[in-house]
């Protein structure tokens, strides 16, 4: 039996953190419900490429609604909390520079490290709570022999959430909960239920939460639109591998590493993107083989199972959150760059995506794309 | 837990005196005003009543009350009201302040967006619009002006009679929203030189849904609301008649609570709690210092602390105060009074208003001044940027 204590939890009017305040609620812990307000959906509207009314799911007033409802259900108080201005600095606005120097950004792991486990920590110290608990899938440990904090992959692994995870410090680790680590969905769904809550049915989130139906293009026209921005002009030429022009292009943030479609290219055999480089703002294109490498370098490092990587490591690594993981050795290549070697080329290494190293079902720890 | 509410700027309780009034209306008096027989007879009556204590309150003739359903809507009346009724529909000027409810602000941009003009007039470090700053900004095609007659985040009162002798001069309609002023100081509409003036029945201890709208006799408005011929034509809409007898009542609990002086007391109340934060805790600042304030509002910026921790913190011990407004999903803005003041961003951000009310008793602001001090001091030590302040420093 855990002791009771005050715990903030970061709700987003979903299923599994509703379910994470049901559960501390029951074990008797004093709950405080907080809800980040981080993006005004209507902003954009009518901009350059958005609709007149906008309907995107972050930070809804339906998703606060049903947060409010869940908090008055289980009988806690309950706070949205503003965080727009951090939101839009620290992680919209990379976002799109990302997107107009070439690289395929991911906004979740940015909200995770400067919003989630960074200001709302600090609102839920700040209110008197011990720990804030996340509806995050993964789990958290506290190994006694390393005396460090411990991120590994949940029970459930359709769900697994550590690649998001991986820029969090010991000092955050050690102030988080992550419930529902040890559950599936199925089961956080009849927990639920069980708790009498009325959204247990509801529908899981996919999208970027601030870009209305995934549409990230017409999101950086809109968002640069807004801002009083022309965008970019980032045109200029598709290129083979040794060089050749073999057409052009209305901007590198249309393409992303990998991609097939919307090349504007007849050739007799299928060409992808191999490479964009935003100095020159040429797209490389090629043949499927020409898209695997063998290595990769990744920057601004986290490490967490150890304090520093001493010599090279046997790691599994996740190049995208849907990667399955392949085998590699990792070893320190620069003053905060860690060069992976893969066993076998992986297929469409993306720039702005995140390299997380597992050992196992554990986070050793991961790094940037270069 | 005990709980505190110092926060009756945003809404008060229904005083016991008022809720009994109203009761009987609900049930053994429920007519319809409009109907010719017996139970419309006693609640007309019941309105009559109840528009002649309003009327007292503002110091005008009981004819010249328009029932809303609250300030918000007094607000949209008394500015669409007016200017729809104006033949040439063209490009109407507008003047206004930049410290203004929202229900002034929108109704302004509203009226850009439809082509109007709106000059919205600045304020000082104290929070006061300069009457001459109105008079500058006198246009040809200037229409109205409608400046509040006491802020509801600083509770700076406004220079309203000399704003109305630049209306008269200038021959202008002249709007006040007196929303925060109602109950809290002597309101006379022919002191003040206002052909408009709205009062909503939530912020001085009656129920909310409930408010009133001067018009001077002969001040034509367009209503807002079509339908039948109630309010003199002014507001289509069966009456709100306990809303209304409450009113009513509260009107005449206001005008007993100045003749009796409560107000001075409460006025002691919160200059005691103010007095001693402001002397208990460092880097702290009054906003609206050296201002004429309404009785019961203090608006205290606290350096390095976010002003949200601060009211759930408090919230979670049992006091509840305020921050900046409320956005649609309950998250605070950044004020608009506070940075149209001077104070920056984080300074805005760092302000908490304590509001009190006719139910507040001293012990309350004993129990504010435990809580305060000790709870800014525990936010400070875990505010990064105190820290660094305090290496700096």
């Amino acid at each position: 039996m855990t002791t009771a204590k005050t715990i903030a939890v970061a709700m987003s009017g979903g299923v599994d953190s509703s379910t994470v305040a049901a559960i501390l609620r029951a074990e008797g812990h004093q709950v405080v419900g907080l809800t980040m307000q981080l993006w005004n959906q209507r902003r954009l509207a009518g901009h350059e490429g958005m609709p007149e009314s906008v309907q995107g799911r972050c930070c809804s007033l339906d998703d606060v609604y049903d947060a409010r409802r869940v908090a008055e259900t289980i009988g806690i108080p309950y706070y949205v909390v503003n965080h727009q201005d951090r939101f839009e600095r620290d992680v919209v606005r990379p976002f799109v520079e990302q997107y107009l120097s070439g690289r395929t950004p991911i906004p979740c792991s940015l909200c995770n490290n400067h919003l989630k486990f960074d200001q709302l920590l600090v609102v839920a110290q700040q209110i008197g709570a011990d720990v804030l608990a996340t509806g995050h899938y993964a789990r958290l440990e506290f190994d006694e022999q390393l005396e460090r904090w411990l991120l590994m992959r949940p029970t459930d692994r359709s769900k697994d959430q550590t690649y998001f995870l991986f820029g969090l410090t010991q000092d955050q680790l050690s102030r988080t909960r992550f419930p529902l680590g040890g559950m599936t969905k199925p089961e956080v769904r009849e927990l639920a239920r069980q708790h009498g809550l009325a959204l247990a049915q509801k529908p899981d989130s996919q999208e970027i939460c601030f870009v209305p139906g995934g549409d990230y293009k017409a999101f950086l026209d809109a968002y640069l639109s807004e801002q009083g921005q022309a965008p970019p002009d980032t045109a200029g030429e598709l290129v083979t591998s040794d060089g050749q022009i073999v057409g052009e292009h209305r901007g590198i943030h249309n393409f992303t590493v990998g991609q097939r479609k919307g090349l504007g290219l007849a050739t007799g055999s299928p060409l992808y993107v191999i490479q964009i480089n935003g100095d020159t703002r040429q797209v490389m294109v090629g043949k499927q083989e020409e898209l695997y490498s063998r290595t990769l370098r990744a920057h601004r490092i986290n490490l967490i199972t150890v304090e520093d990587l001493q010599q090279p490591m046997r790691v599994l690594v996740k190049i995208r959150h849907r990667h399955e993981g392949a085998p590699a050795w990792i070893e320190r290549s620069g003053d905060d760059e860690i060069l992976v070697s893969f066993d076998e080329p992986q297929r469409a290494v993306t720039p702005g995506q995140a390299a997380v190293f597992y050992d196992d079902h554990v986070v050793v720890g991961g790094g940037w794309i270069a | 837990m005990r709980r505190v509410y110092l926060d009756n700027n945003a809404t008060t309780p229904v005083l016991p005196e008022v809720l009994e009034a109203m009761q009987s209306y609900f049930g053994e008096h429920f007519g319809n005003a409009s109907s010719i027989h017996h139970h419309g007879q006693e609640t007309r009556a019941a309105v009559e009543r109840a528009r002649e204590s309003v009327a007292a309150l503002v110091g005008c003739r009981a004819s010249e009350i328009v029932f809303t359903s609250g300030g918000t809507e007094g607000d949209n009346l008394a500015i669409f009201g007016l200017l729809n009724s104006l033949s040439n529909k063209a490009g109407h000027h507008v003047i206004t302040s930049t410290i203004e409810h929202h229900a002034v602000l929108n109704s302004c941009k509203h009226l850009e967006a439809a082509g109007g003009e709106v000059t919205y007039v600045p304020v000082d470090g104290r929070g006061q619009v300069d009457p001459d700053d109105v008079r500058r900004a006198l246009r040809p095609n200037t229409r109205l002006i409608t400046i509040m007659m006491a802020n509801n985040e600083t509770g700076v009162l406004q220079p309203v009679e000399a704003i109305g002798k630049v209306a008269a001069a200038a021959d202008l309609y002249f709007h006040t929203d007196a929303v925060q002023a109602a109950g809290k100081v002597a309101l006379d509409v022919k002191r003040i030189g206002c052909d408009l003036l709205s009062i909503s029945g939530h912020k001085m201890h009656a129920p909310q849904g409930v408010g009133a709208l001067y018009v001077r006799k002969g001040t034509i408005l367009r209503p807002m609301l079509l339908g039948g011929s109630h309010e003199r034509s002014r507001r289509a809409g069966t009456e709100n008649v306990p809303g209304i007898v409450a009113l009513g009542k509260a009107a005449e609990l206001a005008q007993q609570a100045f003749a009796r002086g409560d107000l001075e007391r409460m006025s002691a109340q919160r200059d005691r709690l103010e007095q001693t934060i402001l002397g208990e805790v460092e880097a702290t600042g009054l906003n609206g210092k050296g201002a004429p304030r309404v009785p019961n509002t203090a608006s205290i910026c606290f350096d390095y602390i976010e002003g949200e921790a601060l009211v759930i913190a408090l919230d979670l011990k049992g006091l509840a105060v305020s921050t900046g407004a409320a956005c649609s999903s309950g998250a605070i803005e950044p004020s608009h009074v506070l940075t149209a003041m001077g104070l920056s961003p984080e300074r805005a951000r760092g302000s908490l208003r304590f509001s009190l009310g006719k139910q507040n008793a001293a012990e309350d602001v004993d129990f504010a001044l435990e809580l305060v001090p000790q709870t800014v001091a525990r936010l400070r030590e875990l505010s990064p940027i105190f820290h660094r302040a305090a290496v700096n420093s």
